[in-house]
């Protein structure tokens, strides 16, 4: 029975921060980030350099996280954004080094967009079949994109022998290293992803199917909606934000691999679910996760400044999705008392 | 598998035997045995036995544990980190205090236990979900350790350490010598006190229970904070085990080198048959699991492929398994609503 | 005979809301005894309070065969003998019948696992009850009349003298209520009281004594169950009277909305043939398991019919996803509300959209902020949902606000065909009537409505023609003014 009228008898401000959601929270914990942190560092970690390194390095985990999360609402998990994004990597490098010819003229130009559906063509097999082996046979996602990834890992090792494919075309590097107008080019084809991406989940039919499937797949059948087709479709859209990923990726270290950035798997994971995504599925904004990765990013850029280990860093993040999720834990709790 | 005493029971049970998941994977894997045991010279060697045991010994220790956790409900990937912690902590302390092998594995199992039941203090008393605890627990525990480490290894290890165990040795007829070493004793044990516990004990039988109705598990007064403790705690426990055993087959401390290895042994487990929904999984079918992996990849280095493939055809073992596990249960459950 | 259990003043507040107040009951040894009243009535509180999980307020006394209790905890009430079988029974599936039934006595503790003790108290709680299951098979192989069998046998084992059933008979066959009710009188002839919690009285007052009627957390009163029929207890339930006519126009010369010939689909339904006119009703009823849901799944294009033909409109429809039958005017309240009608978890508002999303889509394809509020308000508005902002999650509501979302979800679609699968299961009998309200409204602005119950006076005062459906066969057809509700229910039973 949950009629619990308790009158409001202790309405902390922690409880009154609660109500507004993931983004008011991380915004209040950014902040007080920012204090700490200002004081420690000083106009250091305002500086135009560490502002323009915090835009260079957060696109990539935060496409991947984007990934992750359209997975996340449909109440699925993609465990294969970091091998997808590596193969499909590995595949536009092969044609960028192998075809690309001159240094000029429209074949240039052509192949390296050629290079690029390549990877998309990859991206989009992968994404099919992930969707189809969980929506059409009933495969739990975890499993499912556990094979997967095992399996396009395997391939992209298999075909390079663990070797790096490097040296792309300029334009190709400039989309991980170049700078319009003091933005990183990264940072503004992160941007141009996250716009689309929120229009999609929050104005689109589609987007109103996942968060419905992402809470009751059955209701949703019910009520006339193709799920597998909306689940197939989930996880090519997560399959193709992985391949944008990776193009940031290579461009950036200029060069691809089988195993590049691995260790971003579970931290997008993190990075969702501190963005207010639910892990169960059916709730999550874009806007929580740019928070999210906007905080991750100054803890990340301000323990480098204060020369703290990298490692440091990663177990903090850590820390922050337990305590922030116990907040919001503690907050139903009190909130059910309210109530 | 709850193989009753009497005899009249056995008839019924092979019957159900027959129809479970581990007798199709025993079926594959002696498919695969015989196969290869045809195919190559080398395969249904003892030295290649042998060394197919020793060196798998440490995920197969772990996927034990693991089984625990996923028969009760829950799931923990930071295993790896655990052990890695554990290995540190232990074999650094043996270096500077001179401790024999009681002590180290005294030293790495508590260690191993206090990892786990932080785990299963976020998850039951915060109610996080248990991926999100044990992914964030990845991250403190791994990033804590090369924190303060520093990331050195660790190669000079103790005399007897490097020693190992090497009981009962045989000489075969060229003169090669086996013996009951270290991997493949605790490998042993671990199987056996895993079998015991799930098998053998109410605690065991309470296990299945709650993770196959957490609801009714609560309503008939078992603890489950205890529980999980405990199914956390045991997992900690079997990682800091493992973790010597990893350390004493490498013959050094690496704190980088087991974190990453979590999925593998996921996969393993769960293509023994345990499911992730909890309830479902058994001692045999985990053996199973592990081996027909080991297998697989051995083979495959046996009739000449190179071991650059073999990730793929892991992959693409999971894949198919989990896909006929998914689809099978479906036609049964269908079959069962008509009936 | 001496009273098992007598409860004196029991209160029980939950914040400022009085979910019990001052309700006294007494039970008397190997007496069977009905608990009745609506959602929210005090019914499931007051189990609680006895099972020991929650406590009253002080002031109230429990007395378990003499002996005086302040308040239980979960331990004293089993040792005491009570036994309470939840409406989902507990069980775990999958472990053995044995051990499901020994799981209280045996799997306590650390020791190792007395597979012989387990055995034998199982062996010995079913032959007290005389049942026989296989106890090595696994629970989630059994069909739900043998787990109901397991769960008391478990109550057995733990030496029960009174057994608490919440809704029993729910998802049982009327064959298997019977041997369950059978199974309620043997316990009786052993001492051990039953009580049951039930909102489907026809079948439990066959065997009850006695009932007790809860009414907004008081006690309306104790009633000899053999004065007691459905609609004094409904009376007694709700404080109102309600009168219902039967329907007597007659729509056969109107015009045909759905024409159904000879629909079969092998193991599910056989030789189906119907028609439903506009602004007609037509019930459809049966036992569980006859067939009907699976009939009203084919109308709705989520169980392809092996052959024969559904024709909506005059147009033959070959209909191979419930979206196509949607599409062409067909819409389907699932029984199962909580888990197939809606998605509760989410807004009200997104509840209604779901139906006609793509539908909704400007020329840019996407949903504006505009027409998501209106649709979503004149969904709430048409149906009088009372709900503070369509927003806040359907969980929020009531179940008959619930069911006033699912329709309205459905009124979205315009459909020519309304199929309404047990709509007022778990709904309170005041939110029934504005539920058959709104559905006779919409048939009286030209829809044709299938109606399918297993409640009897449910199709017998609310729909205008009656089919009973056997097997999977249409197997008569009453009209309820030329009829009497006994005569339907025979022909139900028979």
């Amino acid at each position: 029975m949950s009629a619990d009228t308790r009158t409001a008898r202790n309405v902390s401000l922690l409880t009154r921060i609660g109500r507004g959601g993931p983004v008011t929270v991380l915004s209040l914990v950014l902040l007080a980030l920012l204090l700490i942190f200002g004081l420690l560092l000083g106009d250091q970690l305002f500086s135009v350099g560490a502002l323009q390194s915090m835009a260079f390095q957060l696109p990539e985990l935060g496409i991947l996280s984007l990934a992750m999360m359209v997975a996340l609402l449909s109440g699925g998990l993609n465990l294969s954004i970091i091998a997808t994004a590596n193969l499909c990597a590995l595949t536009m490098a092969y044609v960028l080094t192998h075809h690309v010819p001159g240094a000029e003229g429209f074949m240039w130009g052509a192949w390296q967009v050629m290079a690029v559906l390549a990877g998309i063509a990859v991206a989009t097999a992968i994404g099919l079949l992930n969707g189809a082996v969980i929506a059409y046979l009933g495969v739990s996602p975890i499993l499912a994109t556990l094979g997967t990834m095992t399996m396009c890992k395997g391939l992209s090792i298999g075909l390079t022998r663990g070797n790096v494919i490097s040296g792309f075309p300029d334009p190709i590097v400039f989309l991980g290293n170049g700078v319009i107008g003091g933005v990183p080019v990264a940072m503004i084809i992160f941007l141009a992803l996250c716009a689309p991406v929120a229009v999609l989940l929050n104005k689109s039919p589609f987007g109103h199917k996942i968060y419905m499937i992402g809470s009751n797949e059955k209701a949703t059948r019910y009520s006339g909606v193709d799920t597998r087709r909306v689940t197939l479709k989930v996880y090519v859209l997560s399959s193709l934000l992985a391949v944008a990923a990776a193009l940031v990726m290579m461009a950036r270290f200029n060069s691809a691999n089988a195993s590049y950035g691995e260790s971003y798997l579970l931290v997008t994971i993190l990075a969702a679910v501190l963005g207010g995504v639910d892990p169960f599925g059916g709730f999550g904004k874009v806007g929580g996760l740019m928070m999210a990765l906007i905080l991750l990013q100054v803890i990340s850029s301000a323990f480098n400044l204060l020369n703290f280990s990298p490692f440091l860093t990663v177990a903090i993040w850590g820390a922050l999705i337990i305590g922030v999720t116990a907040l919001a834990v503690l907050r139903e709790g009190l909130g059910g008392l309210r109530r | 598998m709850t193989l009753a005493a009497d005899q009249r029971s056995f008839m019924p049970a092979l019957r159900r035997f027959r129809r479970s998941h581990e007798f199709w994977l025993l079926v594959v894997v002696i498919v695969f045995c015989l196969g290869l045991g045809l195919a190559t010279d080398s395969f249904l060697t003892l030295q290649n036995l042998f060394d197919l045991l020793t060196s798998n010994a440490f995920v197969g220790i772990l996927a034990a544990g693991l089984l625990v956790v996923l028969v009760a409900g829950g799931i923990d990937i930071s295993f790896t980190a655990t052990a890695s912690v554990a290995q540190y902590v232990a074999l650094s302390l043996a270096l500077s205090y001179g401790l024999g092998w009681f002590a180290i594995f005294a030293i790495a199992g508590a260690v191993g236990v206090v990892c786990g039941l932080i785990n299963a203090i976020f998850i039951t008393k915060l109610r996080i979900s248990s991926i999100i605890v044990s992914i964030a627990t990845l991250n403190i525990f791994y990033g804590l350790l090369i924190f303060f480490s520093g990331g050195k290894y660790i190669t000079s290890l103790p005399k007897y350490f490097r020693d190992g165990v090497w009981w009962f040795e045989y000489d075969d007829a060229a003169g090669v010598p086996y013996a009951l070493n270290l991997q493949i004793l605790v490998l042993a044990i671990v199987f056996l006190c895993t079998w015991l516990l799930l098998n053998r004990t109410n605690v065991g039988r309470q296990i299945y229970a709650m993770g196959g109705n957490k609801d009714a598990a609560q309503r008939l007064g078992f603890q489950v904070f205890r529980l999980n403790c405990l199914v956390y705690g045991y997992l900690g426990l079997i990682a800091g085990v493992a973790s010597l055993v990893q350390a004493q087959l490498a013959q050094s401390v690496t704190p980088t080198v087991l974190v990453g290895k979590e999925l593998d042994v996921l996969a393993a487990v769960v293509l023994g048959g345990a499911s992730l929904a909890g309830g479902v999984g058994t001692v045999l079918g985990t053996i199973l699991g592990v081996a027909l992996l080991a297998i697989l990849q051995n083979g495959l280095v046996l009739v000449g492929v190179s071991s650059y493939w073999s990730q793929l055809f892991v992959g693409l073992i999971i894949l198919v398994a989990v896909s006929i596990t998914a689809w099978s249960e479906r036609r049964r459950r269908q079959s069962k609503a008509i009936n | 005979m001496a009273n098992f259990l007598d409860l004196h003043a029991i209160s029980k507040r939950f914040g400022g809301v009085h979910a019990l107040r001052d309700v006294d009951m007494s039970l008397e040894a190997g007496e069977v005894h009905c608990l009745v009243g609506e959602n929210g009535s005090g019914k499931s509180t007051l189990i609680k309070i006895i099972a020991g999980v929650q406590r009253p307020e002080p002031g109230g006394r429990i007395v378990i065969e003499g002996r005086e209790y302040a308040h239980l905890d979960p331990v004293q009430s089993t040792a005491r003998g009570i036994q309470v079988i939840y409406q989902d029974l507990s069980l775990f599936p999958n472990l053995t019948v044995a051990e499901n039934i020994a799981v209280g006595r045996h799997l306590g503790g650390l020791h190792l696992v007395k597979w012989d003790a387990i055995h034998e108290t199982a062996q010995a709680a079913m032959a007290r009850i005389d049942v026989s299951l296989d106890p090595h098979a696994k629970v989630e192989d059994l069909s739900i009349a043998s787990r109901q069998l397991v769960a008391i046998c478990r109550a057995m084992a733990a030496d029960a003298r009174l057994v608490i059933m919440d809704e029993p008979t729910a998802s049982l066959t009327r064959h298997e209520v019977d041997a369950l009710l059978r199974l309620v009188a043997d316990l009786k002839k052993k001492g051990i009281c039953t009580l049951f919690v039930s909102h489907r009285l026809d079948e439990v007052l066959e065997v009850a004594e006695r009932v007790t009627v809860l009414r907004d957390g008081a006690k309306v009163g104790d009633y000899s169950a053999r004065e007691m029929d459905d609609k004094k207890l409904a009376m007694l339930m709700t404080g109102k009277a309600f009168a219902y006519e039967t329907g007597d126009k007659d729509f056969s010369r109107g015009e045909t909305i759905l024409s159904v010939k000879n629909l079969t689909r092998p193991g599910h339904y056989a030789d189906v043939s119907l028609d439903i006119h506009a602004g007609e009703i037509v019930g459809l009823t049966g036992l569980l398991g006859s067939g009907r849901t699976e009939f009203a799944l084919s109308l709705f294009g989520m169980n392809p019919p092996v052959s024969g033909e559904i024709r909506l409109d005059g147009k033959r429809l070959a209909l191979r996803t419930n979206r196509q039958a949607i599409d062409e005017g067909i819409a389907y309240v699932p029984e199962d509300r909580l888990t197939l009608g809606l998605v509760l978890e989410q807004p009200i508002s997104a509840n209604i959209l779901i139906t006609i999303l793509d539908k909704l889509a400007d020329g840019l394809g996407l949903i504006s902020e505009a027409t998501r509020r209106s649709v979503a308000q004149r969904g709430v508005d048409d149906l009088a949902i009372k709900a503070p902002n369509p927003d806040n999650p359907v969980k929020t509501l009531s179940g008959g606000n619930q069911q006033r979302v699912v329709l309205a979800k459905w009124m979205a679609t315009k459909p020519r065909l309304l199929i309404l699968d047990s709509p007022t299961v778990g709904v309170d009998i005041a939110a029934k009537d504005g539920i058959y309200e709104i559905v006779k409204n919409l048939a009286a602005n030209g829809v044709a409505v299938l109606l399918i119950s297993d409640e009897i006076p449910e199709v017998f005062y609310h729909a205008d023609r009656v089919l009973i459906m056997r097997q999977g066969r249409l197997s008569g057809e009453c009209r309820p003014h030329a009829s009497s509700e006994a005569e339907l229910r025979d022909a139900v039973n028979a």
